[in-house]
């Protein structure tokens, strides 16, 4: 079967590029990976106006094809179709802001040199005539000798006009080049290109006297030294609240499902251990991350629309200066953030961050931010050892230790940043130069998408990395059995593990329960939950009532200090292996995750320990 | 009147009369030319960052480009009269 043909979408940053692939191909999308390198290909079908189907891909936004990191090379490559694993396109779509064609216009000349059938996607013109200004397409057509067709892509406008020139241009040879273009990309000097594409941009554009810039006057209060900053504080303090206030109900539903499931199950299957392995060894595993759901989705949307509305770069903005204070950039901040929901996404996320030093030590870093999946440890441990009491102003003991907890992390993060950057990932100091796009209403759509894709990938690591690990965990709990009268979890493989284990952890306050609940958290940090629940051996199915009687068992039984030490381990310790895969893929290398893996241990029985000595010195036990 | 980026009021328009290339990093040169920032251009300093001054906001033909105080130091701007 011949593959389909192959079209491009190219074009600067902020050009709308993506929102018009949504719009062409919508929900019908592939997200891979280009072989070798950590670009993402994003690709999607859609048919022409005359039924022929293509395959749309889209590629990494940049300014020229002279390329400044390994998504700009990619983009190259594909339109030079000198890219591995990817045939040549049949055409491509030029995507350009309408309100900014001095700048994108250069590319856009660059890219039409190259000879290939070529559409342009004049995007964007409701905002440019926002501005005021009127664009003659006619002109720009003439002038660039090939289609150019005005879209709004957010609005879907100009779609059908866009498969319209597309199915001309699909198949045809290209039009010769103008001499024009040719000449001006010849000489391959920003200053000669630049000159064309702004004469070009100035014949086509007719502007008022006083262009208006709404951007400028909303960044008048939202990078406001000030009022900028404590909107910014009053965004975050808004999107945690949310994160816990709106999951409530939805983690509910997913309880009682797994709950019902369970049920289910233990009423089909007979006594005995594949009842056992199913009903408690993966259903319960499972059920344990998939209740995570609504909190990463709510942290993602707010994330998404953020992201789409063009305030994160300002947010990257105002948290520059203080990042560079450690050796970061302002980049650094839009990844920083994802890890509060999931340190994966968050350490892909730091793809956009063109330094290699600072990606590298944002990655090393991203562990230290309380993913979510901290939380249900830190509630278990908060809920037994911590009392309920009221601090005035409606605030509680128990909350203020769950606010510590994230500080410690950040500060932990910022102290490994400051470390790193001056001994492992010492280096030039890095920059900050990002463009702030224009401010527009996120398209739902967009998000939907987005959203869509977060879920599937996290459900995809629930199904495969966490069953596993549940299933293993199940293993070494159940086997070998214990003869009458012996304790199963000291009997089995794990407790005699963590025989071995404790006298490592002893100094640090922990004891043989701990031991033994933090091997199977390697894999993922919410199994501490259920494995002391199965330490301590509760015959319960329910996940709430597991952790209510958890934590009802648990308190009195370790003293307070060695509770704390439980929970600062947690704070630092990198007790998530997707985590450690996903530093190994984004690095290209086992140093990396290796490193993150050593330091982090370190990090953790150090913080513990101390921990545990000035708790125990201050007389809290 | 010849200034520093950094040292023009805010949404002053100036004419960039000189970069020193050479003083910013090759990575660094490049996306400057790329956002458009050339000798001759009309350039507007917007916003600043809370602390220090830092990063600075300008406004390049119709881009917004945000840029660390560091590089706004090798442009030299002439300020159009108020």
């Amino acid at each position: 079967m011949n593959p389909l043909p192959l079209v491009a979408l190219v074009g600067n940053p902020n050009a709308g590029k993506s929102a018009l692939f949504n719009a062409l191909t919508g929900a019908r999308q592939k997200v891979g990976n280009y072989p070798g390198v950590t670009v993402e290909r994003k690709s999607g079908r859609f048919s022409l106006d005359d039924g022929r189907p293509v395959e749309l891909v889209d590629l990494p936004g940049t300014y020229s094809l002279d390329p400044g990191s390994p998504d700009e090379a990619v983009t190259r490559d594909v339109v030079t179709g000198h890219q591995a694993g990817e045939r040549p396109p049949a055409a491509i779509v030029i995507v350009v802001d309408a309100g900014n064609l001095d700048n994108h216009l250069r590319f856009a000349l660059q890219l039409v040199a190259l000879g290939l059938p070529t559409v342009m996607a004049l995007n964007m013109v409701d905002m440019a005539e926002r501005d005021g200004l009127t664009i003659d397409a006619e002109m720009l057509a003439r002038e660039l000798g090939i289609p150019v067709v005005p879209t709004v892509a957010v609005r879907r406008r100009g779609l059908d006009e866009l498969r319209a020139a597309l199915g001309k241009a699909v198949g045809s040879n290209a039009a010769p080049v103008a001499p024009e273009v040719a000449e001006a990309a010849e000489h391959s000097s920003y200053t000669a290109l630049q000159r064309r594409a702004r004469a070009i941009a100035a014949a086509a554009t007719t502007r008022p006297e006083v262009t208006r810039d709404a951007a400028e006057r909303i960044d008048r209060v939202l990078l406001h030294p000030v009022a900028g900053l404590a909107i910014l504080l009053a965004l975050l303090f808004v999107m945690f609240q949310a994160v816990f206030a709106w999951s409530e109900a939805p983690i509910g539903w997913i309880e009682d499902g797994f709950s019902v499931i369970q049920g289910a199950a233990t009423d089909a299957l007979p006594a005995g251990l594949l009842r056992s392995l199913v009903v408690d060894g993966l259903i319960a595993g499972v059920g344990s991350v998939v209740v995570f759901l609504p909190q990463i989705l709510i942290l993602f949307l707010f994330i998404l629309v953020l992201e789409a509305s063009g305030y994160m770069v300002r947010a990257a903005f105002l948290m520059d200066k203080l990042m560079a204070g450690v050796g970061l950039s302002g980049r650094a901040f839009i990844p920083l953030l994802s890890s509060f929901a999931c340190a994966i996404p968050g350490i892909m996320a730091t793809r956009t961050i063109d330094d290699p030093k600072d990606r590298l030590t944002t990655i090393l870093i991203a562990p230290l931010m309380t993913c979510s999946a901290r939380l249900p440890v830190y509630a278990v441990i908060i809920g037994a050892f911590i009392p309920a009491r009221d601090m005035g102003y409606g605030i509680g003991l128990q909350g203020l230790v769950l606010f510590g907890l994230y500080i410690a992390g950040i500060l932990g993060a910022m102290a490994a940043a400051f470390i790193l950057r001056r001994t492992v990932t010492r280096g030039a100091a890095g920059t900050f130069m990002m463009e702030l796009p224009r401010y527009q209403w996120p398209d739902p759509r967009d998000i939907l998408i987005g959203l869509a894709q977060r879920a599937w990938i996290f459900l995809r690591r629930a199904g495969t990395l966490i069953l596993a690990a549940s299933l293993l965990l199940w293993l070494l709990l159940s086997f070998p059995q214990a003869p009458e009268g012996r304790s199963q979890v000291e009997y089995s493989a794990a407790g005699r593990i963590a025989s071995v284990l404790e006298p490592v952890v002893r100094p640090i306050g922990f004891n043989h329960e701990i031991a033994l609940a933090i091997i199977p958290a390697m894999a993922a940090r919410e199994v501490a939950v259920a494995a002391l629940g199965t330490v301590y051996s509760i015959e319960s199915d329910d996940e709430t009532v597991l952790e209510q009687t958890v934590t009802e068992r648990l308190s009195g039984r370790w003293p307070l200090p060695t509770a704390l030490a439980f929970l600062m381990w947690f704070v630092f310790a990198p007790q998530c292996l997707s985590t450690i895969a996903v530093i190994r893929r984004e690095t290209n290398s086992w140093r990396w995750p290796l490193f993150a893996l050593g330091y982090l241990f370190v990090l953790a029985y150090i913080a513990a320990g101390a921990t545990f000595w000035t708790a125990t010195a201050l007389g809290l036990g | 009147m010849i200034l520093r980026l950094d040292e023009l009021p805010l949404r002053r328009n100036a004419t960039v009369s000189a970069i020193d290339w050479d003083g910013i990093g090759p990575a660094e040169a490049k996306r400057l030319r790329e956002f458009g920032f050339d000798e001759g251009v009309v350039v507007q300093k917007l916003h600043t960052g809370p602390i220090g001054s830092d990063p600075v906001a300008c406004r390049v033909g119709r881009m917004t480009v945000a840029l660390r105080r560091r590089v706004a130091l090798a442009i030299s701007v002439t300020g159009h009269e108020a």
